[in-house]
């Protein structure tokens, strides 16, 4: 077991430097582009361009710039915007992480509650009016931009009803857990619904899918054959086989997003989470923020797919052997 | 024992079961008028081709036919109660702990994520009140009666840690282990090589004698019906062929099909040029005639088969055919049943 | 079958939008139309009117009139039929949609055929490959590359794609979803070569084209064609994503992302901007997907076994 998790980890640093050569090359090497303005932003002098193209080698060959940037980027992590100048990008970044764990945090208990409950109903029913019923809320959730939902949501929350239904809606914002926990998750209510829609239809086609195929396997029939009940059946058997391949995605999903893919969302409703920076950053050109925010994700991404296959190895005693 | 009679010692007692499932392309009859006994520490042998029923029915008996096309009717009564129509509810008390049940394929028969102890223990518990405790150490020892080295610590091993031959042992405790009257074995040899098959059913043939529990045995293989079978009942195209006592029905079958079944095994100690085979493949059950089901195969047929043949006989060896005693010693002295040229 | 019915809708309606803004509405949805004065029932009135409410300052674009043959929707910033401009951004949204689902398609299908039947050298380079671009979270990928190539081109020496060409959110949102495409086809092909079918046909001596064509190719097809609809609604939704962003389609050009980008300065006056063109997206990806599963169910041998023991 200890060798896996060791090979998981190996690879997974090796994805991490892949991505970082990547990003530094999308940015300051596309040909036919000077990257010092780039940097610098799109109004800057040219005393700021001489000192971006000193501090960041661009005069130099592409691999030592690679190293400066990644030089400062984490070892120094002096890394500073160069549109709010002297903005320091790192610390940026770790004061907007926490929004974007609240929000993720409340959203994933909502959409495995919903999406949970809505595959398991729809895969006990099958065939019957409530499976389609739920199937379609399901393409519904996931046919819906959610820039464009939380725009919507907005729209009803703070239009013409907000005197009236949605008054208790607060406009946007964030509060601090620890400031005032009620405002905390008042505030954070319609952003949680909102994220979570998405992935509430995703995680309840795929879960019923999963069920109805378990229920008929073959050791479901042995299930019956003991005598034990059908809802026992279905949780204690069935599900619990289902829930594993949920797991996989469900890694995934949480890693992209405390990387930041909630950018819409935290945008929408004034959050300043890491999405909402990255969004900044790309508002404004700000590439060293860009270069930060896109680290910062990718990073997560391949800490929660290395998470996942360990995890996954733990669950499902048939893997544990091979690994 | 005729059909007619129900012998009040019979733990199972079927008669006249049909299943039919309503498909876009008409009324399937997989079984069509099934009736036999099994008594008190008897084994029973339902023999046929894939197709012919015999799972079904067994399956529909205990409500494990979860297509709600599905109609089924007749009588089956289980130590003398029907359990025909029962509710799932009430079924669920008869299914494991009154009846066992073992499948063909040991590979899949068992949840993978948990241990074989826990599952034989989910068994135990929902049907006994016992303390887990209680309920592992009686695991353990049903591990130890089928032959499982280390019982101590197998039981805590998952289903993939084991091997086919070991896991249908498994399945086997699993099915033992509240002490049912009537155990119910579908092919359980067919997945598995010849020497664990034989195994096996050496397994079956001890733990019924220890625990005093009927067997009803599916198969396809006569072999299997003549290491353990003490009566059979040869199905086809869902209709009784022929019944009764295992030596009878294989030392003087009655019913072309079962000399086809039993021509069809292949002797070491024979010489044959080919294998006897039955002519013909087995009937689609959507076009299955009105008269003998058998008769578009049987090299016998008469006129009379256009009429379905009532299952009759002397004693308890029954049949369903046309022919009369006189022909068929006609047939046996002219053509030698098994293969010998 | 409802929804192919609703998907050949939206098709065909977004292809006469040409008709509709010439000959019904009369207006052309492109042009700024602030000084313009349209007739409803008996009087004119302004498309964009004084700001009466707040402090009076700018104007507002008139609303909803409801009526087919002017500014169904109303009119957006600069005066410009909200209806007719939803159109022609059909067009373009489900231009990019299926284009970027059939190029993310078929090269998904190549890479993945290439990589699960020759083994070895050529998958290990294609599985990083794979790897690479899939790490990325999707959105992180598609934007950087947005940002960078879509505000000023790209110019890779003989090949020259403008900043404002569609190509580049085409080739763009098509390549990011290339892997998740392509892994499941490497994976059919690798179960596949094992099979005997394929041992014969190798073994009686056909070239690896032939069997890559003729073989291998009509089995993995069924998996693929399941993908297709699904592919396009993620298309069409990343693409949405990348326009409100401002780094999808440009300016001249609408989409249906563009006009909800545009219409979020007005959402509180006239929402009917915004929501109209997030409605078709709804309702083209909704058919799309219920399309997906039907196809996907009409494939699946299994799915007439349900039910039984």
């Amino acid at each position: 077991m200890l060798r896996f998790i060791a090979k998981r980890l190996a690879s997974a640093i090796l994805v991490m430097f892949t991505i970082s050569v990547l990003v530094f090359l999308i940015f300051f090497a596309t040909p036919g582009v000077n990257p010092a303005s780039r940097i610098a932003g799109r109004t800057a002098s040219p005393a700021v361009l001489r000192q971006v193209s000193k501090e960041f080698g661009l005069n130099r060959p592409l691999p030592i710039r690679y190293g400066l940037m990644m030089y400062h980027l984490f070892i120094k992590q002096d890394l500073t915007s160069y549109v709010n100048i002297g903005d320091r990008i790192i610390p940026q970044i770790t004061a907007a992480a926490p929004i974007t764990l609240s929000l993720i945090f409340g959203a994933v208990v909502i959409w495995l509650l919903v999406g949970i409950s809505g595959g398991v109903i729809a895969a006990k029913n099958k065939g019957k009016f409530v499976d389609p019923l739920v199937m379609f809320f399901g393409i519904a959730a996931i046919s819906i931009p959610v820039y464009w939902l939380g725009e919507m949501v907005s729209l009803v929350t703070q239009g013409g009803l907000h005197n009236s239904i949605f008054a208790w809606v607060p406009n946007g914002g964030y509060v601090s857990l620890t400031q005032n926990p009620w405002q905390w998750a008042l505030h954070l209510f319609f952003p949680w619904l909102t994220l979570a829609s998405l992935y509430a239809g995703i995680y309840a086609r795929v879960l019923r899918g999963e069920l109805i195929n378990n229920m008929n396997e073959d050791y479901i029939r042995t299930a019956r054959a003991k005598g034990l009940s059908e809802r026992r059946i279905l949780y204690r058997h069935a599900l619990r086989c289902s829930l594993i391949s949920i797991v996989s995605l469900f890694g995934l999903d949480v890693g992209v997003l405390v990387g930041g893919a909630a950018l819409l969302t935290e945008v929408v409703f004034g959050l300043q989470g890491v999405g909402w920076l990255t969004y900044q950053g790309l508002q404004n050109l700000d590439l060293p923020l860009i270069m930060g925010c896109v680290m910062y994700g990718a990073f997560f991404v391949v800490l929660a797919s290395a998470a996942v296959d360990v995890i996954y190895a733990y669950i499902d005693p048939r893997i544990r052997v091979v690994a | 024992m005729s059909p007619e009679e129900t012998p009040t010692d019979a733990v199972l007692s079927v008669r006249d079961l049909s299943v039919s499932f309503a498909t876009r392309q008409g009324v399937v009859r997989a079984v069509d008028g099934l009736s036999f006994d099994v008594g008190t520490k008897e084994v029973l042998g339902i023999v046929g081709e894939s197709g012919s029923g015999k799972s079904v029915a067994m399956y529909s008996m205990l409500g494990l036919v979860r297509d709600a096309n599905v109609s089924i009717s007749g009588s089956v009564r289980f130590e003398g109660r029907e359990i025909l129509g029962l509710s799932d509810t009430e079924m669920q008390s008869v299914r494991g702990g009154e009846v066992g049940m073992i499948f063909q394929d040991p590979m899949t028969a068992l949840t993978p994520v948990y241990t074989v102890g826990w599952q034989i223990v989910e068994q135990l518990r929902a049907h006994n009140d016992m303390t887990k405790k209680a309920a592992y150490v009686r695991a353990t020892e049903l591990l130890a009666e089928v032959g499982i080295p280390d019982p101590k610590s197998r039981v805590n091993h998952y289903p993939h840690e084991f091997s086919g031959g070991m896991r249908q042992r498994v399945v086997i405790a699993m099915a033992l282990s509240c002490n049912p009257k009537l155990l119910i074995a579908d092919e359980p040899t067919t997945a598995l090589d010849v020497t664990t098959q034989a195994q096996i059913l050496d397994l079956m043939g001890r733990l019924q004698a220890i625990h005093g529990s009927s067997i009803v045995i599916i198969t396809h293989d006569m072999g299997v019906i003549a290491e353990i079978a003490h009566r059979v009942v040869v199905m086809y195209a869902g209709r009784p062929a022929e019944i009764g006592p295992e030596l009878d029905v294989v030392r003087s079958a009655r019913h072309p099909y079962t000399w086809g079944l039993l021509g069809a095994v292949p002797r070491a100690d024979v010489k044959t040029r080919r294998l006897v085979t039955i002519p013909g493949n087995a009937v689609s059950p959507l076009e299955v005639p009105t008269g003998c089901a058998f008769a578009p195969r049987c090299q016998y047929r008469m006129d009379i088969c256009a009429e379905r043949p009532p299952l009759r006989g002397a004693r308890d060896h029954l049949d369903a055919c046309w022919l009369s005693d006189e022909q068929r010693l006609e047939i046996r002295s002219t053509v030698t049943v098994r293969g010998e040229s | 079958m409802i929804a192919l019915g609703v998907l050949l809708f939206m098709v065909v309606v977004t292809l006469l939008a040409p008709l509709y803004a010439h000959d019904i509405a009369h207006d052309n949805p492109f042009a700024s139309n602030l000084q313009g004065r349209i007739k409803i029932g008996n009087h004119y009135r302004s498309v964009m009117q004084a700001n009466t409410q707040g402090l009076g300052l700018g104007v507002t674009p008139i609303g909803p009139t409801w009526d087919f043959s002017k500014y169904f929707l109303g009119a957006d910033e600069l005066g410009r039929d909200v209806f007719a401009r939803m159109l022609y951004g059909g067009r373009v949204t489900l231009l990019i949609g299926f284009s970027s689902g059939l190029i993310c398609i078929v090269v998904a299908t190549v890479l993945g055929m290439l990589a699960g039947y020759f083994g070895r050298a050529t998958d290990w380079i294609i599985s990083r490959l794979l790897d690479i671009v899939w790490a990325f979270p999707i959105y992180l990928l598609a934007i950087s590359l947005s940002v960078i190539l879509v505000t000023s081109g790209l110019d890779l020496g003989i090949i020259h794609i403008g900043a404002g060409s569609l190509l580049l959110p085409i080739l763009i949102i098509a390549s990011v979803y290339v892997p998740y495409v392509a892994r499941p086809v490497r994976g059919i092909v690798f179960s596949l070569k094992e099979r005997e079918f394929i041992q014969a046909a190798i073994a009686s001596g056909a070239s690896d084209w032939h069997i890559l064509r003729k073989e291998i190719l009509p089995n993995v097809a069924p998996s693929v064609i399941v993908f297709f609809p699904l592919m396009v609604a993620l298309n069409i939704l990343t693409e949405s994503a990348l326009s409100i962003l401002g780094i999808g389609v440009q300016p001249p050009q609408a989409s249906w992302g563009t006009i909800i980008n545009d219409g979020l300065q007005l959402l509180y006056t006239r929402p009917w901007v915004a929501i109209g063109p997030g409605v078709c997206i709804v309702i083209t990806c909704v058919a799309l997907n219920i399309l997906g599963d039907g196809v996907r169910d009409a494939f699946d041998p299994r799915a007439k076994l349900r039910g039984s023991i």
